[in-house]
């Protein structure tokens, strides 16, 4: 089987962590954020991965060659020569994903999920139709795309509501696609074209799309809140699924549980971590250090007495002594936050140095 | 009109001068709340000690100072306890209070305790504002009396321009020191020497002047300003009935101006460390002041500096500071506090039986007395620059204290975050506040 993610561009939504590393790398809950879907992929048997990229990301290139052999598949890169939407990138790499009549995957790289893919490839072939798009339960579906099914039917999709005013229904696009080969027909080459908008209002006009009911939790983390929301999700279904990835409870400084630390990260003394908290390789912890609700990212250093909520502590970075970090706090690389300063809701480009606390949300170039 | 001084020339005799302290009384000093709530402003304690105990000790260091009048009109209860304590403690000194039963205006209650006050025969007087934190360099005054056969000295410091017309401006010749002008708090800028609020008067001098303005309130009542064509009716005192049937006298508005006109008026310009006490906020950089002078004499009271330690720091004997924790600088910790692990406590004061639990941080502020600070709770405040002679900042447009304060037996709970707060007693905090007054 095959597949396609969409990476899109340069991620600026999740600055200021992506101007040092593409978004795709970003470690979210220790591990690049693509490799999640890659491995779920390999997973189900996928041997060809594309990713969609529309600028050239050799640094993405390099650091997922390693993979490849390790999970037993190829990974192509398809660099649009434009932006083409949604629905451009896939024609564009149609020799990879019609290559033979096996139906292929499509996701969008931002969104985290338990990725069921096997249940998912069995209700496709179920069905026998065009395609299936993975949908996922809101409570609030008006600020949503909704999918209305077929009266009498309980997974082909009528239409498509966008913004629902009124109550049509609850489950939204989740970004996760099958498609049979033939739906690459129904896309023009060289134009840009939204798959959301063209290609499957047109599939549903033939009766040829189906939705697949999303278990458990969904998130699109394509920036700094819902990166953080999204990772007290999978951590939270990591603690039901494979709680081996956590540290156990019993741990004296774990509080509250959904802690992952990396194995060569040091914890000090006395510390009160969690809930909801990773902690990444080489990272060091200091004694008496509080923190819940964030990722501190590789190589980050966090010294005594510190207290962190909410917060994304980028790669190398440094939070001094008695520092209070919270409010959607991101560090970019290498930034060092002072001893006793306070930093609330800060996005603070990479390696700056604060010396003066941050009172209200500011972006610190 | 003043009379002629008539007096013998100095010889430093002892009894020869006398000090008076006004401390005010509980009506005054509302600014200073929530902390004058529980405790008189003259006995809040800074850099170890009750505020009035740092003007004795400089009254202490003159030689021809036997007696000291505290004047006020506080209960006299309230300055027992204190004036037995001072009374082991200076032994050189004889302390009374003398209490007013309505308030006079400083110059008003020296003048309604004349007698006592010139008991004794005191050739010169000095008066020394509580609410000062200086380093009151009363010897330098009493030379530069000698110096110049003055009748007056006011000591002076320099302050911002824009500080200045917040206070009594004097206007002096550069060469000879004496005092051409003065005028408080003026509406343009006239001079940014300003008055400390500690004088040196003769007694020959300083009761027929009190006298003459007492006179002429009432003939005639007075001016608070010059008068310009648009203030003419709004410039004489609205509250003109009262404040005669009152009597109020005040040395800064009645008296100084008068002596001005006199020859023989002298300012001796202070280059060590003045700050009013007025708000409780200024308690903490009276305190960082207190400290610093302590460091520079070496005192024998300040903790030992050390990692977790940074000078000056000090710590009651009845404190309980876990080795973890980091103190100072310019921090006071007062009886029976309680300082727990890896708690970090920097430009503060902790009164008594206080409790600030582990890991916990407390910046710029001042934590009433059995108030607790939960484990990595934050009580903060804001820097305000060392010249700075305001305790309130402008912060996103509002204006905050810059300094936290916890009233007594206040509590803030685990985790929580206290910023450019004042807190009135017996609040619990549960959750993060910033920029508020907490009924």
């Amino acid at each position: 089987m095959k597949a396609l993610i969409l990476v899109g561009g340069f991620g600026t939504r999740l600055r200021p962590l992506t101007l040092t590393m593409p978004k795709p790398l970003v470690e979210f809950a220790n591990k690049p954020m693509i490799l999640h879907q890659i491995e779920a992929l390999a997973a189900v048997g996928v041997t060809d991965v594309v990713l969609a990229v529309n600028y050239r990301p050799e640094i993405m290139e390099r650091v997922l060659k390693e993979y490849e052999d390790q999970l037993g598949l190829k990974i192509h890169f398809s660099l649009e020569p434009e932006p083409l939407g949604t629905a451009g990138p896939l024609k564009l790499a149609e020799e990879i994903l019609a290559k033979d009549n096996s139906p292929f995957f499509v996701l969008n790289s931002d969104v985290t999920c338990e990725f069921p893919f096997k249940q998912l490839v069995d209700f496709h072939k179920a069905h026998g139709d065009e395609g299936t798009i993975v949908v996922t339960k809101v409570e609030e579906p008006s600020k949503y795309g909704v999918i209305v099914h077929k009266p009498n039917h309980p997974s082909r999709i009528d239409r498509f509501v966008e913004k629902p005013v009124e109550f049509v229904g609850n489950r939204i696009n989740a970004g996760l696609y099958i498609l049979n080969p033939s739906v690459l027909n129904r896309i023009e080459k060289n134009r840009p074209t939204s798959i959301e908008q063209e290609t499957f209002p047109a599939i549903v006009r033939d009766g040829q799309l189906h939705s697949f009911d999303l278990e458990g939790f969904w998130m699109d983390v394509g920036q700094p809140k819902d990166f953080l929301t999204g990772t007290c999700l999978y951590l939270s279904s990591l603690a039901k699924k494979s709680p081996q990835l956590l540290v156990s409870p019993s741990e004296s400084y774990v509080h509250g549980g959904n802690v992952m630390v990396d194995e060569t990260a040091k914890i000090g003394k006395n510390c009160r971590i969690g809930p909801n908290v990773v902690i990444g390789k080489g990272c060091v912890v200091g004694d008496g250090v509080r923190l819940q609700r964030c990722t501190l990212l590789p190589g980050s250093k966090v010294k005594d007495h510190a207290w962190i909520k909410s917060t994304i502590v980028g790669w190398n970075s440094s939070v001094g002594k008695w520092a209070r970090l919270e409010n959607v706090t991101v560090l970019g690389d290498d930034v060092t936050i002072g001893d006793e300063i306070y930093v609330n809701g800060g996005s603070i480009l990479p390696h700056k140095s604060i010396k003066a606390n941050v009172d209200i949300p500011a972006i610190i170039m | 009109m003043l009379q002629v001084p008539h007096r013998e020339k100095a010889n430093g005799a002892a009894g020869k001068d006398k000090a008076i302290i006004l401390v005010g009384g509980p009506s005054r000093g509302t600014r200073f709340r929530p902390l004058s709530l529980d405790v008189p402003k003259p006995l809040f304690d800074v850099a170890g000690h009750p505020i009035i105990w740092h003007c004795l000790t400089a009254i202490a260091k003159v030689p021809s100072i036997q007696e000291v009048c505290m004047i006020g009109y506080y209960d006299e209860s309230v300055f027992k306890d204190f004036i037995k304590e001072a009374a082991s403690e200076f032994p050189n000194l004889s302390i009374k209070y003398l209490r007013e039963y309505q308030a006079l205006g400083t110059a008003g209650g020296l003048y309604h305790f004349r007698d006592a006050i010139l008991k004794g025969r005191p050739e010169r007087l000095f008066v020394l504002n509580s609410d000062v934190c200086c380093s009151f360099p009363l010897n330098d005054m009493a030379k530069l009396f000698d110096d110049k056969d003055a009748e007056a000295v006011i000591l002076g410091t320099r302050v911002s321009q824009d500080a200045a017309t917040n206070f009594g401006c004097i206007v002096s010749d550069q060469h000879s020191r004496r005092v051409l002008h003065y005028v408080e708090k003026p509406e343009s800028q006239i001079s940014n020497l300003i008055n400390c609020g500690v004088y040196l008067f003769s007694s020959d001098a300083i009761f027929p002047s009190i006298r003459t303005a007492i006179k002429r309130r009432t003939d005639r009542p007075r001016l608070v300003s010059y008068p310009s064509s648009e203030n003419l009716e709004s410039s004489f005192m609205a509250d003109e009935d009262e404040e005669r049937k009152n009597e109020v006298i005040r040395l800064e508005q009645d008296i100084l101006s008068d002596l001005a006109d006199s020859k023989q008026f002298f300012v001796h310009e202070t280059k060590d460390f003045w700050r009013q006490i007025k708000t409780a906020g200024s308690a903490v950089p009276a305190n960082a002041l207190y400290l610093q002078q302590a460091q520079q004499s070496d005192s024998s009271e300040l903790a030992k500096p050390s990692p977790n330690i940074i000078a000056p720091v000090f710590i009651h004997p009845s404190a309980q500071i876990d080795p973890t924790a980091k103190l100072g600088p310019n921090v006071s910790i007062g009886p029976r506090a309680v300082i727990g692990a890896g708690a970090r406590v920097k430009e503060a004061i902790v009164l008594e039986d206080a409790e600030i639990k582990h890991d916990a941080c407390v910046l710029y502020s001042i934590v009433g007395w059995n108030s607790r600070v939960g484990a990595w709770a934050r009580v903060e405040g804001t820097p305000t620059p060392v010249t700075s002679h305001s305790t309130s900042i402008v912060k996103n447009g509002v204006k905050v204290q810059s300094i936290t304060i916890l009233g007594k037996e206040c509590g803030v709970g685990d985790e929580v975050r206290v910023q450019n707060c004042v807190c009135l007693p017996f609040k619990e905090l549960k959750r993060d506040v910033a920029n508020e007054v907490i009924m």
